[in-house]
């Protein structure tokens, strides 16, 4: 078995254990919510697979967990890349320049908000407001501040984790 | 007895009873509060609000669907205020949908159409945002055009509450709201059965059917081919009420008639197939009685019930006849028996069905149905379609003189007649099985413990002192009760029939849409339909499936006996797994 395949397995196992102390419970079913903050945990969106293992574990159809997946923003419904970037479009980073920064995120990675690099590298997502309006214009990757953002430092720390990433 | 309260209507006092909503209590006093969302069968949504009344006291209008009576209440239907009001919300309803109603499949049968006509709207106020989605045309039989969808909800409480299938659901929020399988999934991939009842609900042309009528039209100018049609029992129950007929009048001899005239060279009966269907049928079953074979036997001739076993109950495979539906056999029969009757290449054969359902549709499709490499039926279309090619075709329905099904696989008995009401087959495979078992005709032929529209009927038979036990399902939500009875008393039942649809075929998906003085699944409609079978079978001289005389010619030429080589390889085909699986829940989940 693969390192990766052993991972997916102890995650599913994690969630199986949740959900049997939920199952003898009465309506069950209430618990949707919880199940599926639970699998953004462990695989840090919603997984098709785990979706369906819920739906056959907790005898919930799977129209309706789709119905509460999408309902609520806080689920993310694709797998996320390797890092995380968050761009600040907040009112202190958009009026330095957080419009020009995200155009740049945009033509690097070739990408939308929400959508991920065709190598899995990176994804892109927005942020109303990281708390670091002195450093304006800011973006957070996977969990980092970087402040004072200018397009060609946008480049340059782009750059760095894609040099990291072809070393390991 | 619930107790008496008094309440006034538009200022007139009446005395009702308790503990029913004002909606219910005004549809008994002559009132008709318009409505949208609410359907009498299904659970309250209180979603499109046209229901609106004034309640003296109250500070808001209530949605008279939901909100219960009681003693002394006041209640105003009809004010200025309230017209005006309904007037608005049906306006901003048709502000977000498509201003297609002259090129819409349901133009003039719509009900948001009339619920604006009888609102009084006139003129528009606004321009709204339009949704704006692909359709879904990746299944058979169902085709989802969410731009028309106004979320009243009924198709996704049908699929759950009545159906239990539970494919659909509401996605995402707000104005993106969209009805829709799990994960976005193409119809073709869910858990969709294919009955069509959410087409039967919905109001708008949000759900219809693959539409198969220009493919037909088509190939009817084709002189090339040998044109075949067939029509199932509850076609002909039904169809009348597309031309305004009242339900329960049969019109099969006039949809003979019709059908000749549209450029069928042959009309022959499903019915004669559903005798079939019996004879095979029963002698499978009294084999299995014998040892040979899983009890309970359950029945195969409902294609959505088969599609649903496949997905939601695949531990029963075995239980499952293996006999095809008398469409399939049909198809068979005409591109083998008959194409050699006719001295015709079977490929030239034309093989058309007209069904009242829309699951048939994807039976059709199925590959393992195939008779030497060519589908048994080339394209099914649904009665609401036939109605529509009528009409388009020029043929006067309403005055038309009825002609008689051509030969030799138009006679029909009884028995087959009675196959379109749930409880039907069962009946009609008694008649034959008592009579092959025993020897002896069944003298009381019309077993009333089987018909009816109560979710699960059950009945006792005496074969020569051999207890049969029989239960019947209609709809797929009863037959999941009954399934899970069965599940944990395999040996309760030996013969179970179980049909997709409530009140069985005739109240198919594909059966015309509710007129102006019904509701769709209307009950009363349901037992005039079944009525007008009933009264066929009572008509017939011959009403037992195994003393239809050209069924036992197309053994003696052809066949052989039931259940023998030829049958198997034509008449009888197997199931298997498909996936996703169906998850029911024990508890209601949906909305």
């Amino acid at each position: 078995m693969s390192c990766s395949a052993k991972a997916q397995d102890s995650k599913l196992s994690e969630l199986n254990r949740f959900m049997d102390a939920l199952k003898g419970l009465s309506r069950s079913e209430s618990n949707l919510i919880a199940i599926l903050h639970k699998v953004q945990e462990l695989y840090g969106y919603l997984d098709r697979d785990a979706m369906d293992e819920v739906a056959a574990t907790m005898n919930i159809p799977t129209a309706h967990i789709w119905g509460v997946a999408t309902f609520y923003h806080y689920f993310k419904l694709k797998k996320p890349g390797k890092h995380v970037i968050a761009i600040c479009l907040g009112t202190a980073c958009y009026i330095k320049g957080a419009g020009e920064i995200l155009e740049k995120l945009k033509e690097e990675l070739k990408i939308d908000i929400g959508g991920m690099t065709s190598d899995g590298l990176f994804s892109l997502e927005e942020a109303r407001c990281l708390g670091a309006c002195g450093l304006a214009p800011v973006m957070m990757i996977d969990g980092k501040i970087y402040g004072s953002l200018t397009p060609k430092k946008v480049s340059e720390i782009l750059q760095g984790y894609r040099k990291r990433s072809s070393g390991e | 007895m619930p107790k008496k309260i008094k309440i006034y209507i538009d200022n007139r006092p009446y005395e009702i009873e308790d503990g029913q909503t004002i909606m219910q209590a005004a549809d008994k006093l002559g009132y008709h509060i318009p409505r949208l969302c609410y359907h009498p069968k299904l659970s309250i949504e209180g979603a499109c609000r046209v229901c609106i009344v004034q309640v003296e006291g109250m500070k808001n209008y209530v949605a008279s669907c939901a909100y219960p009576v009681a003693d002394g209440m006041k209640i105003l239907t009809h004010t200025k205020e309230l017209r005006t009001a309904r007037r608005d919300i049906v306006e901003l309803i048709l502000d977000n949908h498509p201003e297609d109603c002259h090129t819409c499949e349901r133009d003039g049968i719509c009900e948001l159409q009339r619920l604006a006509y009888a609102m009084g709207l006139r003129h528009r106020h606004f321009e709204g945002e339009r949704k704006c989605y692909a359709k879904d045309l990746s299944s058979e039989s169902v085709i989802r055009d969410p731009n028309k969808c106004i979320l009243c909800g009924r198709c996704v409480r049908i699929c759950s509450e009545i159906q239990k299938v539970n494919n659909l659901g509401y996605a995402y929020r707000g104005f993106k709201t969209v009805v829709i399988p799990a994960y976005d999934m193409p119809f073709s991939e869910s858990v969709c059965t294919a009955c069509g009842q959410c087409i039967n609900v919905c109001p708008t042309a949000a759900f219809v059917e693959k539409n198969h009528t220009q493919e037909l039209f088509e190939k009817l100018q084709d002189d090339n081919l040998v044109k075949i049609v067939q029509f199932a029992p509850s076609v002909r129950a039904a169809i009348g009420e597309a031309f305004g007929f009242e339900p329960g009048v049969s019109k099969e001899k006039e949809t003979v008639a019709a059908l000749r005239r549209l450029g069928f060279d042959y009309v022959f009966d499903t019915q004669f197939c559903a005798d079939l269907t019996i004879m095979e049928e029963a002698s499978e079953f009294l084999e299995r009685l014998k040892g040979k074979g899983k009890l309970p036997m359950i029945t195969s001739c409902s294609s959505a019930w088969m599609k649903c076993m496949e997905q939601f109950y695949p531990d029963l495979i075995d239980n499952i006849s293996t006999c095809k539906s008398p469409m399939s056999m049909m198809g068979a029969l005409l591109k083998t028996y008959f194409a050699g009757k006719i001295k015709t290449e079977p490929k030239k054969i034309l093989s058309v069905a007209v069904m009242c359902c829309t699951a048939k549709k994807y039976e059709a499709a199925r590959p393992e149905l195939r008779v030497n490499g060519m589908p048994a039926v080339d394209i099914v279309v649904t009665t609401r379609e036939l109605a529509w090619m009528i009409k388009s075709g020029g043929v006067d329905f309403i005055n038309i003189k009825g002609e008689d099904f051509d030969k030799p696989l138009g006679l029909s008995s009884g028995g087959g007649a009675i196959f379109g009401a749930t409880g039907g087959v069962m009946e009609a495979a008694i008649r034959t099985a008592y009579e092959l078992y025993t020897g002896e005709p069944l003298m009381e032929i019309e077993i009333n413990e089987l018909r009816g529209l109560k979710g699960i009927k059950e009945g006792l038979i005496n074969l020569d002192g051999a207890q049969v036990r029989v239960a019947v399902a209609h709809g797929l939500g009863n037959a999941n009760a009954l399934l899970e009875i069965v599940r944990k008393d395999p040996g309760r039942y030996h013969f179970i029939e179980i049909m997709g649809c409530p009140g069985g075929c005739i109240g198919g998906g594909g059966q015309p849409y509710a007129g102006l003085n019904s509701i769709p699944l209307d009950e009363d409609t349901l037992k005039k339909r079944a009525q007008a079978l009933y009264d066929i079978d009572r008509h017939k001289t011959i009403r037992r499936a195994h003393n239809n005389p050209d069924i036992r010619r197309l053994y003696k030429e052809f066949l052989g006996k039931p259940l023998g080589d030829k049958s198997h390889e034509l008449l009888h085909t197997h199931y298997k797994v498909k996936f996703p699986r169906g998850i029911i829940p024990q508890e209601l989940t949906a909305r």
